[in-house]
């Protein structure tokens, strides 16, 4: 059942992730890539990561796509102003990243195997915050100053300039 | 029971697909979602040795991966409007002022 079901979200991450390049309007890549994000978080509920999935779907599905879109509606992209590469790029894009396939799994192989842990309870909040307020406390506060930066030079970066001029 | 070569497998797919589609297309808006791709990929794996070890530490990272890849988005896209608004193109090669 585990198995038949991971079998199932892998298909829809790796089909869904393939449509994300290979389709032409951009606006399709962005709803292919929602998918592939949910079936990730499929995967993060089947390996008992409970508040990852939630952080997972809020954050990319939620908050991150709704960026890209909201780009592309105000950059206008649509399939007719889609800038396409020469074939010969293309086809050595595909080698390369074949190549790059082949020596990922070709690290992997005879790699040992490990037994999954049933009803673990390390993705819950509980266990997760007490890792996350004891241990990584000081990488926390950063994460925050680093939001805080990134706040700023979006703001700055996004402001007209005829403003700041006046 | 899923073996965790299957994890690592599914994750290695996923970030190929990732690095294919930042060398096969042009866009740079469509590069900006294949390297959000690939930060999933590595999220993956690292949430499955999370749970195969048996330690927390892996997930507690891919909850900062997840707040750099917020920060990280919102700025590219900022800088993508403001290059948007001086060349009128995505088109990442058209954007080669950089360029020497």
């Amino acid at each position: 059942m585990t198995l038949n079901l991971f079998y199932f979200l892998s298909f829809l991450a790796v089909l869904s992730a393939l449509l994300v390049v290979f389709s032409k309007n951009p606006v399709h890549s962005v709803l292919y890539l929602i998918i592939t994000f949910f079936s990730i978080g499929g995967h993060y509920l089947l390996l008992n990561a409970e508040f990852l999935f939630v952080v997972h779907i809020i954050v990319y599905a939620g908050a991150i796509m709704v960026l890209f879109l909201y780009v592309i509606m105000l950059l206008n992209l649509n399939r007719e102003s889609e800038p396409h590469k020469s074939n010969l790029v293309k086809v050595a894009a595909t080698i390369s990243a074949g190549l790059l396939l082949i020596i990922l799994v070709g690290s992997l192989k005879g790699a040992e195997s490990m037994m999954q842990v049933e009803n673990s309870s390390i993705g819950y909040v509980k266990s997760l915050g007490k890792v996350l307020f004891n241990e990584f406390m000081l990488p926390f506060e950063i994460t925050s100053v680093l939001l805080l930066a990134a706040m700023v030079g979006a703001v700055m970066l996004g402001k007209s300039e005829k403003r700041s001029v006046n | 029971m899923v073996p965790i070569e299957y994890y690592l497998w599914l994750s290695a797919v996923l970030f190929t697909i990732g690095v294919l589609g930042v060398l096969y297309r042009r866009n740079a808006i469509i590069i900006f979602m294949c390297i959000e791709l690939m930060l999933n990929a590595v999220n993956l794996v690292m949430v499955a040795f999370s749970n195969y070890l048996n330690d927390s530490s892996g997930q507690v990272f891919v909850f900062f991966i997840m707040a750099v890849a917020a920060a990280e988005v919102a700025v590219g896209l900022a800088i993508l409007v403001v290059m948007y608004r001086n060349t009128k193109t995505t088109d990442i090669d058209i954007l080669n002022q950089l360029k020497w």
